[in-house]
């Protein structure tokens, strides 16, 4: 059999472009879970609502950039104050208090969004609509470009964790949260910064997609549902994890409907889940424990 | 043998504090006092409630009865951090060092507080290098991977970096060499000659007895006997009653 090596190349390219969409909204979902081991429901809500939000900046302004960064900054500010309220008291408790709450947070949300913008999915218009050839394909310098801001944005957030001063509370807390407390770090607002900051991502990435596909009020169920699979594939709570298998789950699906159906290619997702769950529950991208 | 005077104008003062841990009732009713810049040493057999009365202390286990007044203000119930940021300082059992994190940024923890400038912090840094040099040597390695002794340094050092007034240090030679333990006693001093009073937990009756000026025996989890630490020795008849050594 020849091997297309035209379209396994441009293949290779939605992969990335997709894994990287993939990843930003991940890595807002394993900063929460490690840091304060709450697994977010409502993150796909998160999601939609930022894209939303950039719809109304957008109709406002007329500039992208800008619906970028306040729908960004909105939804983050709406994290933050969902953290203080629903989760926050729930500190300690069992993971299930903080999971229903979450999934409560998620059908309000989405309710909500129903109610305010209606059922018929809106468009955001891209910044720009330049495209280059690639093989037989005209394709958009958008997609590469959403890429380029996510791992831009990702980066970000690694040089912030890694050399940060409120980066290095965030990774002492996550390590030991007793003793972050008592070296005078104010776990709580912690939790709540990086809630925050997770909403915030979730948000960005909804914006950033939101050219590529019409913004409804069920649009975050899919990608949370994706973004859970990478965290569990990643290993839970490991950035760097959920980032390689963001781009690895995106990029066996993006290879599988060369040859099956788009609709049937995502089944690969689930396949990798199901092996990583039998074979390796701590997740494949996670050294191997000694 | 006469218990000394509890010290007028105490930094610390607990007063009745009671602790549970689920049903179990760990401390009864613990009252003891440290002055400023004092060394106080808080002696008795495993389970009797020493470590716990430290984590009664800094809020990390909440007291359900009695109080904790720190320079004249009660703080009983505060989060750990807000106390942290009064001054007083933890050094845990287990050492609890940050362990992914370097040297550096374990010192960081404490030493990137508000207020405290560019110029304080190098002093700071500078001050805890000297006195524990291997820190500064291992400044960039990751805090799990130092020995047990280093790791204790740290988890002192990181205590320093808060510019305590008072350190609560629990059992800090546990496992250590001796040559390590003379360290420990070394820095004890250090501390107590900058001004900062130090409430230690140990096992070790000799190093305790020399560090401290007053010496505090617990038994079934409340405070039993108070006395000089002078007129102590490893083969009193307290210290025989109280660790039955």
């Amino acid at each position: 059999m020849e091997i297309p090596w035209d379209i396994i190349v441009i293949q290779t390219v939605n992969g990335v472009v997709t894994g990287m969409i993939l990843a930003l909204v991940a890595s807002g979902l394993t900063l929460i879970f490690g840091i304060m081991d709450v697994v977010n429901f409502a993150h796909g809500e998160l999601f939609m609502l930022g894209a939303y939000m950039g719809v109304v900046t957008l109709a406002a302004t007329g500039n992208f950039w800008l619906a970028l960064v306040v729908a960004t900054l909105i939804i983050a500010a709406l994290g933050a104050a969902l953290q203080v309220v629903t989760l926050r008291p729930l500190l300690g408790r069992d993971p299930l208090y903080t999971i229903l709450a979450t999934f409560g947070i998620s059908l309000v949300l989405q309710n909500y969004a129903l109610w305010q913008f209606g059922p018929v999915a809106r468009k955001i218009q891209e910044p720009f609509t330049g495209q280059f050839a690639l093989f037989y394909l005209q394709y958009p310098w958008y997609r590469l470009l959403i890429a380029a801001l996510s791992a831009a944005i990702i980066g970000g957030l690694y040089l912030f964790l890694k050399y940060g001063r409120y980066g290095i509370w965030i990774r002492a807390t996550t390590q030991d949260r007793v003793m972050a407390q008592a070296m005078g770090i104010p776990v709580p607002w912690v939790h709540t910064g990086v809630f925050a900051m997770g909403a915030g991502m979730a948000a960005a990435s909804g914006v950033l997609f939101g050219p590529l596909v019409g913004v409804n009020h069920a649009m975050g169920l899919d990608w949370v549902l994706k973004a859970f699979i990478v965290v569990v594939v990643g290993g839970m709570g490991n950035l760097g994890g959920s980032i390689a298998a963001s781009i690895f789950i995106s990029l066996l699906e993006a290879y599988a409907s060369i040859w099956v159906s788009p609709s049937q290619a995502i089944i690969v997702s689930s396949v990798v889940l199901i092996l990583t769950l039998l074979f390796r529950p701590t997740g494949l991208f996670v050294p191997t424990p000694k | 043998m006469m218990a000394p005077q509890a010290p007028a104008e105490p930094l610390i003062s607990v007063e009745g504090v009671h602790t549970y841990y689920g049903k179990s009732h760990i401390l009864n009713g613990v009252s003891l006092q440290v002055a400023p810049g004092e060394v106080v040493g808080l002696l008795g057999r495993n389970g009797v409630g020493k470590s716990t009365t430290l984590k009664t202390i800094m809020g990390l286990i909440n007291a359900s009865a009695g109080r904790i007044v720190y320079e004249g203000r009660a703080v009983t119930g505060q989060p750990s951090h807000k106390l942290a940021r009064i001054g007083i300082a933890y050094v845990p059992e287990d050492r609890r060092i940050f362990r992914l994190l370097t040297v550096m940024e374990n010192l960081r923890t404490g030493l990137d507080r508000h207020g405290v400038s560019e110029a304080q912090k190098k002093k700071l840094l500078e001050k805890v290098f000297q006195y524990f040099p291997r820190l500064a040597e291992r400044r960039h390695q990751a805090g799990g991977t130092l020995s047990g002794g280093e790791q204790q340094m740290l988890a002192i050092a990181r205590a320093m970096m808060l510019e305590p007034k008072i350190v609560l240090l629990d059992e800090p030679t546990e496992g250590l060499m001796p040559r390590m333990v003379s360290q420990i006693r070394e820095i004890i001093e250090v501390l107590h000659k900058d001004g900062v009073a130090i409430l230690l937990v140990e096992q070790n009756v000799p190093l305790t007895l020399a560090a401290s000026q007053r010496v505090y025996f617990m038994e079934k989890g409340a405070v039993q006997h108070h006395a000089a630490a002078a007129e102590l020795s490893v083969d009193h008849p307290v210290i025989h009653k109280y660790l039955g050594v």
